[in-house]
């Protein structure tokens, strides 16, 4: 307990810090609300019911974009380290889209789905599938051929050695993948709801710095990092239980 | 050989498809310009300089961003490595750090330092500096003790042991860190230019949709393409030329 508190007490530091400085007029109130401000802020947007509005619609997107991404691109990784046409056909296009920062595809997005949850969740899609793929690919060829040999001398069929040896083999590459994808799924979301207005989280933040309320505009900042944050932890906790099974 | 004639079949296979689809108009034109309208919109925009314009300026956002991200990446994560106090006032800061969504704070750096290009390279370097810290603090705690005893034991001080020793030893995984933090430079600079306008090729993707000019989206997509792969393909050469006294340049 003790060693929590001094591991962390930087923050607490830091959180003083910030209700301090614009209180003795360091900062100017306006560019820096003081914490106390930002937390009645919060209070407020959680009260008119615009944080349960803006949130519920950002993780709906989130999850569907994300999911989609991580279901195809294991499929597509997986398939691709298994049946070598799959490789030849999708490794040049993995290679040639990877370096594409997908954040410029958001207004193709717009243009092909319109202003509104569609293009948010294909953005986190596109976002989210390349990570997933290369873990899946890599970690599918990863997998010590004995291994498969084994099970096929055993009279397992290739499916089957696909679904019981080679996935759970490949395994803790695919979770690394995805922990890569849960980051780049919150920029795309958060940017994608910054352009595309309408409801989320980004679109909150922006509607509110525009209208000069900074109190709630920080809130809403502190609230998505806050929940990034939390996600990443509680993922990481779900792969370390996921993966009990390795030594 | 003949892999990699199959390898590239199956790109040109992709770019003919795109061609094949938007002229037999089974998209609208709008939704999919084909393939050679979108090239040669964008061999029209650098001829009349917009699009050299364009790219030179993301590339200047985004690299002076990145540099910024590594200098002081590097400079933290060894003062994290090396200083007691340091470690334990910024460890719990830089693991809270990595992982939350830096780009929702685009609208504070709007805030605090406006709309131009001062803005767009602070919040890159703030998006990308926290992978480096985390890269260097690992790697210089990593440095092999007997390096560090046997330079001191032959007279070396301690800034002749950071320079010649630590950063060195630590120069391996100091790259993956800088290698993690490129693209990102390159997704948060496009996004700041895209939300906070201006030129850049972002902004003109973005200009682009709002006039519902389609193959200038396509075009600046393909001009983003070609630069993000160049950068990523340019810090694999420098990892290899920097790096070719470590063993992993053998492979």
């Amino acid at each position: 307990m003790r060693a929590v508190a001094l591991r962390y007490a930087p923050l607490l530091l830091l959180a003083a810090l910030w209700e301090a400085a614009p209180r003795l007029g360091l900062v100017d109130a306006e560019t820096l609300p003081p914490l106390s401000a930002v937390a009645r802020a919060l209070v407020g947007l959680a009260a008119d019911g615009s944080l349960a509005l803006n949130g519920w619609s950002s993780l709906r997107n989130l999850a569907a974009g994300l999911g989609l991404g991580i279901a195809v691109g294991a499929a597509l990784g997986l398939t691709m380290a298994w049946y070598r046409p799959m490789e030849i056909v999708f490794n040049p296009l993995v290679r040639i889209l990877y370096p594409l920062p997908r954040s410029a595809l958001i207004p193709v997005m717009i243009l092909w789905f319109g202003l509104g949850a569609k293009s948010k969740i294909a953005a986190v899609f596109l976002g989210s599938l390349l990570p997933v793929v290369l873990g899946a690919f890599n970690g599918a060829r990863g997998v010590e051929p004995v291994l498969i040999w084994s099970a096929l001398a055993a009279g397992t069929s290739r499916r089957a050695a696909l679904w019981e040896v080679v996935l759970p083999a490949a395994m803790p590459e695919i979770l690394a993948g995805i922990r890569n994808a849960l980051a780049l799924s919150f920029i795309l979301l958060v940017a994608s709801e910054f352009l595309i207005g309408q409801r989320g989280m980004g679109y909150l933040i922006s509607f509110l710095g525009e209208g000069g309320n900074y109190d709630g505009m920080f809130a809403g900042v502190l609230v998505v990092s806050l929940v990034g944050f939390l996600a990443d932890r509680l993922y990481l906790g779900l792969m370390g239980w996921a993966l009990r099974w390795r030594e | 050989m003949r892999d990699a004639l199959l390898r590239s079949a199956s790109v040109v296979a992709l770019l003919l498809l795109w061609e094949v689809c938007a002229r037999a108009h089974l998209v609208s034109d709008f939704l999919l310009p084909s393939f050679s309208v979108s090239l040669a919109r964008l061999y029209h925009d650098i001829v009349a300089g917009d699009a050299l314009l364009g790219i030179g300026l993301t590339l200047y956002r985004a690299f002076t961003g990145f540099a910024l991200a590594a200098v002081g990446g590097v400079a933290i994560g060894i003062l994290i490595a090396r200083v007691p106090l340091m470690r334990w006032f910024l460890d719990p800061l830089v693991s809270v750090g990595l992982p939350m969504p830096k780009i929702a704070f685009l609208p504070i750096f709007v805030l605090w330092f406006g709309v131009f290009d001062e803005a767009k390279i602070l919040m890159v370097a703030f998006s990308a500096i926290f992978p480096v810290i985390v890269a260097a603090a690992a790697a210089a705690d990593g440095v092999d003790r007997t390096l560090l005893w046997s330079a001191q034991s032959l007279g070396a001080g301690r800034q002749a042991l950071l320079w010649q020793i630590v950063l060195r030893a630590a120069l391996p995984q100091i790259f993956t860190g800088l290698q993690v933090a490129m693209p990102i430079a390159l997704i948060v600079a496009i996004i700041a230019e895209m939300q906070m306008g201006g030129e850049g090729l972002g902004g003109a993707i973005m200009q682009s949709m709002r006039f519902a000019d389609s193959p200038g989206v396509f075009a600046g997509i393909l001009a983003i393409a070609v630069v993000g792969a160049a950068l990523v393909r340019g810090l694999e050469v420098l990892r290899r030329r920097l790096l070719v006294w470590h063993p992993e340049g053998e492979r």
